[in-house]
């Protein structure tokens, strides 16, 4: 079901505010984390857009592309989703939230699950 | 002597194969996305100082270590939560260890002293994005069980059942005021 297979390792945090999101093709997923190779590619997160790795400085890019992808009247309401492994430093998550900033996508979604952490 | 076994009539096996595999589909769902949604602030070419108030203020700092600094003391995830719930929660008459109120007049609510605090979170590059999680997730409980208190208190209701309409009011007088700081190191890279 999922649409690109991933090349990062994701375990999501767990958080109890949490609000669902709605209409699926209004999301565009960000994905960082660890490789699932460690051997090839070391074990510093790194961030997958679309099917393959980038930098920080492919979002942009990235953002554009997506809002190409959709209709002129939802292109101000793509929601980006921030999937990223728990264990991340927030450096290049605060990286990338920069560069979403620049690139104007202003309304993103921390995923996690739901549920009471320890 | 001998009994033959009696035979268990199975020509309604598949009739019911067939109602299970319907029922499954059915029922299953497929799992949804769900976290915690922001909204980033706009870009700002030089990240002046906007002067508010001291008092106004409640500073969240986040170390590489994962350890919290609130408003210069050291804070704890566990007590995160009813600090920032008493910071914010609007103390009227005025009261100078809390931030400022202001009235507002508000639909459904009427005249109303929202609170004008702002909690300022600032965390290091070396912050563990699971600890970030925790703390944004702590401040929304805040925001969100003032917000339930000020349902009950006004509507008599909690605020899932509110009408789209009174939610609106409840947002507008419990503004959900996080501000991040522009990213920079802070102790101990």
């Amino acid at each position: 079901m999922r649409e690109t297979s991933l090349r990062v390792k994701v375990k999501l945090p767990i958080a109890t505010e949490i609000q669902k999101l709605e209409k699926k093709s209004l999301v565009s997923y960000i994905y960082i984390g660890p490789p699932t190779n460690t051997t090839l590619y070391g074990t510093e997160s790194r961030i997958q857009l679309n099917d393959q790795y980038a930098r920080v400085s492919d979002v942009p890019e990235f953002v554009t592309a997506e809002r190409e992808a959709r209709n002129e009247a939802d292109r101000n309401l793509i929601t980006t989703s921030l999937k990223v492994h728990k264990e991340t430093k927030m450096g290049v998550v605060t990286d990338v939230k920069q560069e979403l900033r620049k690139a104007s996508a202003f309304r993103i979604n921390y995923s996690t699950l739901k549920g009471i952490a320890k | 002597m001998r009994r033959a076994a009696p035979e268990i009539n199975a020509g309604s096996m598949a009739d019911i194969a067939f109602l299970l595999l319907i029922f499954f589909l059915v029922t299953t769902t497929m799992d949804v996305d769900s976290g915690i949604t922001r909204r980033l602030p706009p870009p700002v070419d030089s990240p002046d100082n906007v002067k508010v108030k001291e008092r106004n203020v409640l500073n969240v700092l986040v170390n590489k270590n994962n350890m919290l600094l609130v408003n210069g003391v050291p804070g704890d995830i566990r007590t995160l939560k009813d600090v920032a719930k008493e910071f914010m929660t609007p103390h009227y008459p005025d009261d100078p260890n809390y931030p400022e109120v202001e009235e507002q007049t508000i639909k459904f609510i009427g005249s109303f002293h929202s609170s004008k605090g702002v909690i300022s979170l600032k965390n290091d590059r070396g912050t563990s994005y699971d600890t970030y999680i925790q703390v944004q997730n702590e401040l929304a409980r805040a925001f969100n069980e003032i917000k339930e208190e000020l349902s009950v208190n006004k509507f008599g209701t909690k605020l899932s059942s509110l009408s789209k309409e009174k939610l609106e009011a409840i947002n507008e007088a419990v503004p959900v005021r996080i501000s991040e700081a522009e990213p920079e190191n802070i102790g101990g890279n």
